[in-house]
């Protein structure tokens, strides 16, 4: 199964990613690492970091978000949680494409949330919100966020409530208890999370495309548009390959920060 | 007055009613246990003098001040759960001084209260060890060393060995009554254990559906029990039907008992015997007989099942005191009027 569904599918993109582009056509077969060479340019290396600064944002900004709103979840009434699951649920089974598009009629001028302000009185007259950086991150967040939760709700739902209080008897208020009790105790399940969402966000091509300016598109948006738009196979390929290599590289290094920490 | 005063406490959980109007005092440096079946309430009752439920009705009054409204971390005590709740992130001096680092006291004043608080506890040395490669008696002593950081004025303990195999938990229940005695801290003990009542308290409190059943010494508790209740959940006891006759002495399983008198105006109630207080005779020497239907020897104490005219009476007795009985004899049955408790309906 792993072989055929997922160690396969990777081998040949690798093959792929040292072949020669036909330009006009396709690839042919060949050894050249002019497709890696390619991106070792001060472009490729700025909408690398970019791409990895955004999906760490995105991972952290969920995180911070959906941790303390998934404690108060595991603590609420067992029915009350399960309506909630299951709208988080049915938010995470949107496609990117409707989300960007919701998220791109709410921050527009015509029609965006800020003609609510307006009518509230607290502003002078509708603007667009996007494209920016500020739409990408609101829309990635928003993609996200339902899946950093059920990422983090069983290791909540399943801490012992008694922490929080006996750090109460011994003269924590509650806010102070829920952080220097609730999460240090979780402090694995946070970084597993950080790391899920992280990988998760890398991978989002078309909310960039949708609500951002080219200067917010992501190492994705790129690789599609070479893949797809360029018919250049072995240089998205590469892009991919490399991506790949990043973010694992990162995902370990996180690991084995991590490790030391607990070991020392 | 100092201490702790409990005033008509009463809690609902929607129509339940889990305490229900609950009164009661204790003085300064008193050791209460609080007794009763699960459900009974009590852990709920030292939930609210903890501040962790809030009480549907009454007043909390500490050492003369109204902390009905105060929240859980400005209340003055120290508390051990049943889970313990060591912080897993924390070693075992962290743990200790955690009540004294969210209060910013200095570092060196941490760690000198930690010395001196694992030698209180008999830990000496073993600050630096993760609550997780600790034993369950040793987990059970940082559990009570963090709570008594900030030398509170109480000290309350929720179940607190429960989760200790027996031995462990009999050597422990005298090492807390010691602990307490050496720091005259007003200490409450929730247990459904009575031997750990038995053990430790100046005070029972038997509570049951929510009320309070008997407030008494241990020993009273278990001589003059006040209701059926109380007398069943503490100890074990025979418990017999008892009825008067028309010269007012009772009458148990047709037979009189010498030199017992029901009280005036009862003719039916229930009568609370120990089965150590049993004693059994040849069937010439007593007024009640019965027949032997079983012999339980445990070494140390036998129990004897009597079976009186349908009744059924258990007799406990040491070996030495113990006349040879089996399986089928008839005895005769001695309750002696001093040791027969007839209890309120």
């Amino acid at each position: 199964m792993l072989v055929v569904f997922f160690v396969m599918p990777f081998g040949i993109m690798v093959a792929v990613s040292f072949f020669r582009r036909q330009q006009g056509g396709f690839y042919t077969p060949d050894f050249v690492f002019s497709n890696y060479e390619r991106f070792l340019t001060p472009f490729f290396g700025g909408v690398l970091g970019f791409s990895l600064m955004l999906a760490g944002l995105v991972a952290v900004v969920c995180v911070v978000l959906g941790f303390p709103f998934t404690f108060l979840l595991s603590r609420l009434h067992r029915r009350t949680q399960i309506v909630w699951l299951v709208a988080l649920l049915s938010v995470l089974s949107l496609s990117e494409v409707i989300i960007g598009f919701a998220w791109s009629t709410l921050f527009s001028r015509t029609a965006g949330i800020t003609n609510l302000l307006v009518a509230a009185g607290l502003m002078a007259e509708p603007v667009a919100l996007l494209p920016g950086f500020g739409a990408v991150l609101t829309g990635m967040v928003y993609q996200a966020l339902p899946y950093t939760i059920l990422v983090l709700y069983p290791a909540l739902a399943r801490l012992d409530p008694t922490l929080l209080e006996a750090a109460r008897t011994l003269g924590a208020s509650p806010a102070r208890a829920f952080l220097n009790v609730v999460v240090p105790a979780l402090r694995d399940t946070i970084l597993a999370t950080v790391i899920m969402v992280f990988v998760f966000a890398l991978g989002s091509y078309l909310l960039p495309q949708i609500l951002g300016r080219p200067q917010h598109w992501t190492l994705s948006v790129l690789i599609t548009d070479q893949a797809i738009y360029q018919s250049n196979m072995p240089f998205a390929a590469a892009m991919a390959v490399f991506l790949v290599l990043v973010s694992l590289s990162l995902v370990g290094l996180t690991l084995l920060i991590g490790r030391r920490e607990a070991a020392a | 007055m100092s201490g702790l005063v409990l005033e008509s406490i009463t809690k609902r959980f929607g129509s339940f009613v889990a305490v229900d109007d609950v009164a009661m005092s204790v003085p300064q440096g008193t050791f209460v246990c609080m007794l009763g079946p699960s459900g009974c309430g009590k852990t709920t009752l030292l939930r609210m003098i903890a501040g962790l439920e809030e009480p549907s009705a009454g007043r909390i009054v500490i050492d003369g001040e109204d902390v009905t409204g105060v929240p859980t971390h400005k209340r003055d005590f120290g508390m051990v759960f049943q889970s313990l709740a060591l912080f897993p992130h924390l070693d075992v001096a962290g743990n200790i001084a955690y009540p004294l680092r969210i209060r910013g006291r200095s570092r060196t004043e941490q760690r000198a209260r930690v010395d001196e608080l694992l030698t209180l506890v008999q830990l000496p040395g073993l600050g630096d060890r993760q609550a997780a490669n600790l034993s369950g008696g040793q987990r059970q002593r940082v559990a009570i060393a963090r709570a008594l950081a900030l030398a509170p004025r109480l000290f309350l303990l929720d179940e607190p060995l429960s989760a200790l195999d027996a031995k462990l938990r009999e050597a422990m229940q005298v090492e807390l009554r010691q602990l307490q005695q050496k720091l005259g801290i007003t200490t409450i003990v929730v247990t459904h254990d009575q031997r750990e009542a038995m053990t430790m308290a100046d005070l029972v409190v038997v509570m049951g559906e929510g009320r309070i059943r008997q407030t008494a010494p241990p020993i009273e508790v278990y001589r003059n029990p006040a209701d059926a209740f109380v007398a069943d959940f503490i100890g074990s006891t025979n418990l017999l039907a008892v009825e008067a006759d028309s010269a007012g002495r009772a009458i148990v399983a047709g037979a009189p008992v010498p030199d017992l008198a029901m009280p005036a105006g009862v003719t039916r109630a229930v009568m609370s015997i120990r089965p150590e207080d049993v004693h059994l005779t040849g069937p010439a020497d007593a007024t009640i007989r019965g027949r032997v239907t079983f012999v339980r020897d445990l070494g140390g104490t036998i129990e004897t099942y009597v079976d009186m005219a349908g009744t059924a009476i258990t007799a406990v007795a040491t070996p030495r005191e113990r006349p040879a009985v089996t399986v089928g004899d008839d005895v005769g049955i001695v309750l002696p009027a001093e040791n027969c408790v007839v209890l309120a309906s």
